[in-house]
């Protein structure tokens, strides 16, 4: 039983993770039904900026987490504007590749300047001890991880219900036409769904980061899995995004725990498969009828 | 001048859609731009609004040239649009869809006011205001939209097929309300395949027919105009 809690425990904590990255790929979606496969890099230039925010600075946990989200949230918003939006009549797909191209460049850019080894952070950043909960053990940061993931996420829900800024993120998201005829500037509700996306990336990249090791290919598997976690539960939907993610890393943690860690993101994926077979919009997703 | 559209070419690609389209609407008035489908009668209000791009022409509103504003400042300026097929926000709810129309306005106790006044207008938005906008009836769903454009406190509203799919009881109720707003001081530009009761509603009227103005005049005219009759009336 101890065993079960402490690995429950431990998927909500990458579960949380996955649920920040799949929240700025669902948002995304949602607003220019692009799927920025550059977002997986994001989080991992939020987990550089951690590194050196404590190398450097020697800055604790949060004030390298608001730093990497401001660096990102701008890297983020500069991306759409340089990349994205000249192609926003475009085909979709072209701008899906021009992601893809997104995503390589920031890659490399970084094996050239930091190199391609594996780098940890320093491990007083992230060690908070554990706690005794009830006879269990159980690991401080994890909880921290979920604790901040879980703070987030109601910002953002209180960001997009209530404020008038995530009013039009949502306007735009949901009739393109209709907003503007309501006075609402399309590029602004497109930047800031960047800025709120790519700041989430950099929190998950500072935890992220902490947890495991970092390089400049770290973003792809946290990025791809995030993906999948937004399809899951419904893709352009914010709760589904946050389910899935919670999901996926559940399951992934109780298949390494019980089964065998090699075999986690088998299972993990054809579960996915299976729901996506029976509910071929996700678990929280609408069947959107195109309109004519 | 009040409004004005002074020789609009639009294109799309390489189709010539509006070709060099004239219009003037008294401020004040009703006037209805009717046509068949595909004549170019959305695109004139779509043109109007900014969000199809014109090619060449002249947009005039209160004295000034208003060709090529964005379509938000067209909205500031007094203009407001209830796009075809309603286009409500169906996943937020009937007050939230109507605060979404005063997204400009910074008047907090004006826009209290005028949601009452939309509330006593239109009294099943009312009953409906929690309910989300993609519930509603077709009839509610149009009577929202209309709610919400009046929540920008337009000079002109310009209405793009309010009659579309709705019951008869429904059509007539939205005729009598558009009569209700112009009224109350909003000058309208009316978009209708609907030419029997426009005509019956609108003062002045033009007639477009792939993208050209083939007739216009006063409504009372092209109502008893035999060609008019037989071409959009259904003859008699």
């Amino acid at each position: 039983m101890e065993l079960f809690i402490q690995q429950i425990i431990n998927g909500i904590s990458i579960g949380s993770i996955y649920a920040l990255i799949a929240l700025g790929y669902t948002m995304v979606y949602g607003i220019i039904k692009l799927i920025n496969f550059a977002h997986g890099d994001i989080l991992m230039i939020g987990a550089y900026v951690g590194l050196y925010c404590v190398l450097l600075f020697k800055l604790p946990l949060i004030p390298s987490i608001i730093i990497a989200m401001i660096l990102c949230a701008l890297l983020g918003v500069v991306t759409e504007k340089v990349a994205y939006r000249p192609l926003r009549n475009a085909p979709r797909i072209a701008v899906l590749i021009t992601a893809i191209g997104v995503s390589f460049l920031l890659e490399y850019i970084m094996v050239y300047f930091f190199k391609a080894n594996s780098r940890t952070y320093p491990t007083d950043f992230f060690s908070f001890g554990s706690a005794n909960i009830a006879g269990i053990t159980i690991p401080i940061d994890k909880m921290v991880v979920a604790g901040i993931t879980i703070a987030l996420m109601i910002l953002v829900q209180i960001i997009i219900k209530k404020t008038k800024l995530g009013k039009s993120i949502r306007a735009v998201s949901s009739d393109r036409d209709a907003a503007q005829l309501m006075g609402i500037s399309v590029d602004r509700a497109i930047s800031f769904t960047f800025i709120i996306g790519s700041a989430l990336a950099g929190v998950a990249g500072v935890m992220y980061g902490a947890m495991f090791t970092i390089n400049p290919l770290m973003g792809i598997q946290p990025g791809i899995k995030a993906f999948v976690a937004a399809v899951f539960g419904g893709i352009g939907s914010i709760p589904g995004a946050i389910l899935g993610g919670l999901l996926l890393g559940i399951i992934e943690t109780l298949v390494s725990a019980y089964f065998s860690s090699s075999i986690k993101d088998a299972v993990a994926f054809a579960i996915l498969i299976i729901i996506l077979v029976v509910r071929p919009s996700g678990l929280l997703g609408k069947n959107v009828k195109e309109k004519v | 001048m009040f409004f004005a559209i002074k020789n609009l070419n639009v294109f799309y690609g390489v189709i010539h859609a509006l070709k060099d389209i004239t219009i003037n609407v008294e401020e004040g008035e009703i006037v209805t731009l009717i046509g068949s489908n595909g004549a170019g009668k959305t695109s004139t209000l779509r043109a109007i609004s900014s969000l199809v791009k014109i090619k060449s022409g002249e947009i005039i509103f209160k004295d000034k040239n208003i060709t090529g504003s964005r379509a938000a400042d067209i909205v500031k300026m007094g203009i407001s649009h209830v796009p075809e097929g309603r286009r409500i926000f169906p996943d937020m709810t009937v007050a939230e869809n109507l605060s979404m129309g005063a997204y400009l306005r910074k008047d907090k106790a004006g826009i209290k006011q005028d949601l009452e006044m939309i509330f006593d207008r239109f009294p099943i938005l009312k009953q409906r205001e929690k309910q989300l906008g993609g519930t509603l009836s077709g009839g509610e769903q149009q009577m929202l939209t209309m709610g919400r454009a009046l929540m920008s406190k337009p000079k002109l509203m310009l209405l793009d097929e309010p009659s579309m799919g709705l019951s008869p009881i429904y059509v007539q109720q939205i005729f009598s309300i558009i009569k209700d707003i112009n009224k109350t001081g909003t000058t309208i530009l009316l978009v209708e395949q609907n030419a029997n009761m426009a005509l019956h509603l609108a003062q002045r009227a033009y007639i477009l027919e792939t993208g050209n103005i083939v007739k216009s005049g006063k409504a009372q005219e092209l109502l008893n105009s035999d060609d008019v009759r037989n071409a959009y009336l259904g003859g008699k």
